[in-house]
Parts: C-alpha cells; structure tokens; sequence
C-alpha cells in the first residue's frame, strides 16, 4: 500500500493545524455557520441528526493494519465502539464531539489517514476496485493513477469551491468493479494501438434525484496527459454548472442539458490550452508514486494447495464459504478473501472496534498487511495464501466476520438512513433487519443464488438503488415511511439503471415482496440462470403484477381476520 | 482607504471599485476620478472616454463569474488591473476565471479578487494568480487579517500540486 512522503504527511498536518484553528474560530463565533460550513465539510464533518458525523477518507480503499488499529482506538474512545464503512469505500463514525474532531484528525494524521474532501463541493476521495493489484482479470494497476489523482485533487486550488461534489473513480480491469458509470468521472485504464497506457474517459454519471449512466468522452487520453484533461472538463463544469438550484449542480445535468457532444466540444477547446500544462505527469512522477506502494513479496507457490483441496472436500461450511467470499488471484496459489460484515442481524457496513482490532491481526497473520474496503461494505483481504485458508476462516467466524454470503440476498449495501442521517426520509437499518430475518436459511440464500439489493433511505441514493438487482428507495408520504421498488438495475460493464416496479409499499411490506420477487425468479429461472439475467429475459412486468396481486390479497386476509391462513 | 493583501501584507490601497450597474446604465454612469475598477459593462460602453485613464494605469475592470473571456480576453490584456467578483465565496468560477487568465491567456498585470473575500480563501486564491485581495468590507479587524496572513497553512507559498506543477 502508499507510503507517505514527506509532502504528504506535511499536506495532512497542515490540514490538521488549520482545521483545528478554523475549529476553534467557529467556536470562539469569529466564524459564522455559513462560513464554517464547506471548511468542516472540507474535513469530512457533517451535522447530523444526533451528533456530528465524522467521515475518514481511505483512499480507493486501501488500508493497513496500524490504520484499521487506530479506527479502532477512535471508535472505542470517541465514539459508541463501532465505526460504518460507506457505499464510497470511507468509514463514517456517527458519534464524535464536535470539540475532539481536531484531537481526532491529528491521531489520524499519524497513521497517514485523514477527512480530506470527503464531503463538500470538490473532488471527493477516487474510488476504485478492491482488487486492485491482485484481481486476476486485471491489465493495469489502477492504483497508482488513483493516488496521482488524490494527490492532485487535495486542496485543489481552483477546484474547491464547484457548483457540487465531484467523484472520481478508475477501473484497470475486464470486469469494472468500482461503477466508473455511475461517477461524475470513470476512468477506465486502456492500452492504446502501441500498447501505451491511457484512459478512456466517461463523464456525467451519477445516481441521487436524477440518475444517469455517464457517457465517453473520449476514447483514449494519453497518460502524461490525463489530469490536464480532467482539469479541463472541471473548468468547464466549474464556469458553467448551475449554482441556481442544488438538485441540478451535477456535472451530469450540465453534460444532459447541452449533450455529450457539445460538452465534448468545450471541454477539447479547453484541452487545447491545459494540454502540455502544469498538472502534465512524466514517467518519473509515476515511478516516484509507484515505487512507494512497497508491495508484499509473496513467494511462490504451486498453483493448487494439497491440503486446502483436502479441507474443501471434507468441510461443507468452509466449502460454501470459499464458494461465495473467495476471489481468483493474479498469483498462482494465492485468492482473495472477502471479510462479510453483513452478519445477520448486524447493521451491513458496520464494524465494532474489537472488530477493527481483529482484522488488523488477520492481515498480520495471514495477507501480508494489505486490507481493502469495498463498495459494498465489506473488506477485502487481498493476498491469502491458499493453504492459510482454513485457519483464516476458523479465526473470521469466531469473529463474525466469515458470513458465506457474499454476492447473496443477504449481502446487501445499506445506508445508514433515518436512524443517523439528517438527509434520509426513512429508515433503511430495519428495513435491511426484516429482510435478513426472512431469509436466513443459507441453504435457501445459496439456492436462490447471486443477486444485488440495494436500500437508500432517500433519493440521494448512497446506497446506489439505481444499480442494484432490486433496489429499494425510502420516501416519505404525509410523515410516514414507504418504500419504492425497482428492479432491473446492474452495476459493472452493464451498468444499468432498474426501473420502478410501481406505487410505493409499506415498511411492513418489504420481505413479503422481495419474497414475491425471489419466488417469481425462482419460477421463471432457466438453469444457473441468475436473478438479474432472468429478469432482463422476462421483463419486470410479470415480476411486477405478482407483487402487487399478492400484496392486495394479503390487504384483504387482514381485513377479513376469519381468512383461512394461506 | 480600502484595505487590501498584497504580497502576504495587508496594506492602504486607492483603488476605488464602482459597483453595479445595469447595462442600461453602463453607457451614462459617472466614473470618478482617480484610481477606478468599473463594471465590464461600462468599460465596454464607454471606452473611447475610458482608454486613456487605462493607458495611464488608473483604470481597472472587474469581471463576474460568468463572463466569456475568450471574446474579451485581447481587450483585456493591456488593462493595468482586472478584478474577479467573488458574489459568495462559495462561487468558485472566480478561480477558474483567474487561472485562464493567467495561464491561458497570460495576464501580467495586477489580478484582484473583491467581493465576499474570507480570509479562509486566500491561500486558494493567491494559488490560483491573484496579486492582490481585498477581504470582504468590515468583515474582518486588523487582529483578525493579521492572524490569518501568519497562519500556518495560509499563505505558506505554493503548494507542491504534482510535485513539479507549483504556481
């Protein structure tokens, strides 16, 4: 993982400093809400519904175990014990005082980690693949392009004040693991005609209020020349993204309102100038960032361990749990492990500090120091040796952190709606907690197979409902709590966005009518056909209908208590 | 006389900045004497009156988030002074205004921002080429300016952006 210079770690102190002093200004009422308000947000703080709400940056994801230890220490000591990996691969801690926010990014600053920009209208943390550097089907590493980025794009000085938040996120492998479609930005690595390096750009997607699938702007930009031309299409969304109308401050409404070609139009004549500028990277630039990633050595290994394809065979729990949470490695004899923290009865993303701790000690022990965190709020343990498996599951499932249910129904990305967050119109944790309840067979969640749902608990859409299989959206009616249901979204290659199944159901609803959509697929599937596959086959229509019939029969076994039960 | 930053100092200044106008108005309005930043619309309407206070380093112009600097741009370049109206600071098109004109176009002269100038902007701003600040009026005391001009973080020159791209 990134070692920081020394111009990081003054770049991060110095943030600290002036944190702390902008800090104490706010409190001391030299400074007013207004003007306080983008410099805490700057820093990752926002004001919520019981406390301030503290979110850390991890950097496309990458963590190490001094780094998860201290999220620990900040959890147990600032906070209620536990910490909420988000949907942007951050961790969020919902219960610091505003007062020890300071004390807080100092401790951070000594395990190079910080809130930079992880709120606010400027260039937000990159995101990328959690698999970077190790993911089998990967032709460039996009993690050193991704630092390039984050090093750029702090405290960027013309970039800091935009219309709205602006996300990045980078994509080196065949199968995009980091939704570059749905970002303001997807950059996707490429070889050019010679084998070069570049990328291909897509600008103007997103989720929230008004989602949209972004679109290519161009098909390949030379390396050396990649921030200049991200620095163009940010003037242009800068100079004239709306600043009349929050809801339509999105570089996407900009790219709709004018279209892709136009906008491709301006932000070229921009690139005539920025091209061969400042932010132009040389070969010696990228050798100083890359060098810095200190990959582990893993020795070689054959490609198949004996004694681990002894333990398949004879352990069914352990089988089903490689099954579902183990990845293919570039490295002969090597996967990589996905740590489930979507435990029923836990709320996903979330993780206890003794958790924190113990991941810490599994990375030690069993994957070379090198932890990631995902989209889908689980975290990732990147190069385990095949023959430490065993043990390493042993350890994860007394941990609760070895569910075998990665890619399941159970495996939901969540966000942390009503019950924390000012923005949410409803709860989204209860809604996550009745849907595990229902489905907690595993046998039953291994036969219905891989399948995405997705709950946001208002249109900003954290939890990206927009591309989950099915995607849940609370909203609010009169003060009560409903939910809308869409079906059909994707996220990766096919990155599509689901279409509403129909008028909004209640909280009570929920797991009957994923129950419905579960056993219509189940009806309807072909052979290893998976849920979204049949669905795209058959079309929402029938899934639809049988919801809403079914929903209409159980209204009425209600209001007739007599009913024979069905 | 308006106080403004100049080379991390805070300092007297006499230029004067004539504020709004509609551009019906651009054509008749009344530019005093002295050292002057006019709206672009009046410069624009009234500029055979104005060339020669400009050729003779008392006139400046000031500029909002929203004009088209490639029209302007060769009209601009001799103007002794260009201002960049900041109407909130939370309007960031006043650092990509100033940063075309700098490295796009290559404005030489003095750059200034004005309007709602917080003290926790400057350093983006001295960043991005402009010469000179003038924080928002009556917003701040001298205790206050000074803090801010020795904070660490502000003005500590510029920051290494890519390591070799500094400015």
């Amino acid at each position: 993982m990134y070692k920081y210079d020394e111009y990081d770690q003054r770049t991060v102190d110095e943030r600290v400093t002036q944190f702390a002093d902008q800090t104490a200004r706010y409190l001391a009422g030299e400074l007013s809400d207004d003007e306080y308000r983008p410099l805490r947000r700057q820093n990752g703080l926002y004001i919520q519904r019981h406390a301030p709400m503290l979110r850390i940056a991890i950097p496309y994801g990458n963590l190490c175990p001094a780094q998860l230890r201290m999220l620990g220490h900040i959890a147990r000591t600032y906070d209620r014990g536990y910490g909420h990996f988000s949907t942007r691969q951050n961790v969020q801690f919902n219960w610091p005082n505003l007062e020890d926010v300071p004390e807080i990014l100092g401790l951070l600053a000594t395990v190079q980690m910080h809130a930079i920009q992880t709120s606010g209208n400027c260039i937000r943390n990159v995101t990328a693949d959690p698999f970077a550097g190790v993911a089998a089907d990967e032709h460039i590493d996009p993690r050193p392009w991704c630092e390039i980025v984050r090093q750029w794009s702090t405290s960027h000085p013309e970039f800091s004040f935009l219309p709205r938040k602006f996300k990045i996120a980078i994509n080196g492998a065949a199968q995009d693991r980091a939704i570059i479609r749905v970002h303001d930005i997807g950059l996707d690595l490429v070889r050019g005609p010679d084998g070069d390096t570049g990328f291909r750009v897509l600008v103007g997607g997103g989720l929230g209020r008004t989602p949209i699938i972004g679109e290519e702007i161009s098909p390949f930009v030379p390396w050396q020349q990649i921030l200049n031309y991200c620095e163009a299409i940010l003037r242009v969304y800068n100079l004239h993204g709306r600043r009349d109308n929050l809801h339509k401050a999105r570089i996407k409404i900009l790219v709709k309102s004018v279209g892709v070609a136009e906008f491709a139009r301006q932000v070229d004549a921009e690139f005539v100038h920025t091209r061969d500028g400042l932010s132009t990277l040389t070969q010696a630039e990228i050798d100083r960032v890359a060098d810095r990633f200190n990959d582990p050595v893993l020795p070689e290994l054959p490609a198949e361990d004996a004694g681990y394809a002894a333990q398949l065979a004879a352990n069914k729990a352990f089988a089903n749990w490689v099954k579902r949470n183990v990845r293919a490695h570039k490295a002969p004899g090597y996967v990589s492990v996905v740590l489930s923290l979507k435990k029923i009865g836990a709320a996903p993303g979330d993780i206890s500090a003794d958790q924190f701790d113990a991941v810490a000690d599994l990375a030690d022990q069993y994957a070379f120091g090198e932890v990631r965190s995902t989209h889908e709020q689980n975290l990732v343990l990147a190069s385990v040796r095949q023959a430490d498996l065993f043990a390493l599951w042993e350890t994860a499932r007394s941990l609760g952190l070895a569910t075998p249910n990665i890619g399941l129904l159970t495996d939901m990305i969540v966000c942390p709606g009503a019950d924390f967050c000012a923005l949410a119109n409803a709860r989204s944790i209860p809604i996550a907690h009745a849907i595990q309840d229902r489905f907690d067979d595993l046998d039953y969640l291994h036969d219905i197979g891989e399948i995405e749902l997705n709950i946001s608990g208002c249109m900003n859409a954290c939890a990206h409902h927009h591309v989950g299989h099915i995607g849940v959206l609370g909203v609010d009616k009169s003060g009560e709590e409903w939910y809308q249901v869409m079906l059909g979204g994707d996220q990766g290659n096919q990155a599509v966005l689901g279409k509403v199944i129909g008028p909004s159901l209640a909280a009570a609803d929920l797991p009957d009518v994923i129950s419905t959509l579960i056993n219509t697929y189940l009806d309807c599937r072909h052979e290893e056909e998976r849920f979204i596959d049949t669905v795209h086959r058959v079309g929402i229509e029938s899934f639809k209908t049988r919801v809403y019939v079914e929903r209409d029969a159980r209204l009425e076994g209600r209001k007739r208590p007599d009913a024979p039960n069905h | 006389m308006p106080q403004i930053i100049k080379n991390g100092r805070i300092q007297g200044d006499e230029w004067k900045v004539l504020r709004g106008v509609g551009n019906d108005a651009a054509a008749t309005m009344a530019v005093p004497a002295g050292r002057v930043i006019v709206p672009l619309a009046v410069w624009q309407a009234q500029r055979p009156q104005l060339a020669s206070s400009a050729e003779a380093g008392m006139l400046g112009v000031w500029l909002t988030g929203d004009t088209d600097l490639a029209a302007l741009a060769d009209d601009l370049m001799a103007l002794p002074l260009i201002a960049v109206d900041f109407p909130r600071f939370t309007d960031g098109r006043g650092y990509s205004i100033a940063t075309q004109l700098r490295t796009r176009y290559g404005y030489a002269g003095e750059l200034r921002a004005i309007g709602d100038v917080l003290c926790d902007q400057f350093s983006f701003m001295i960043r991005c080429g402009f010469s000179t600040l003038q924080p928002c009026e009556e917003r701040y005391n001298r205790v206050q300016i000074d803090a801010a001009l020795t904070r660490p973080g502000d003005f500590s020159g510029p920051f290494p952006r890519n390591r070799r791209g500094t400015r």
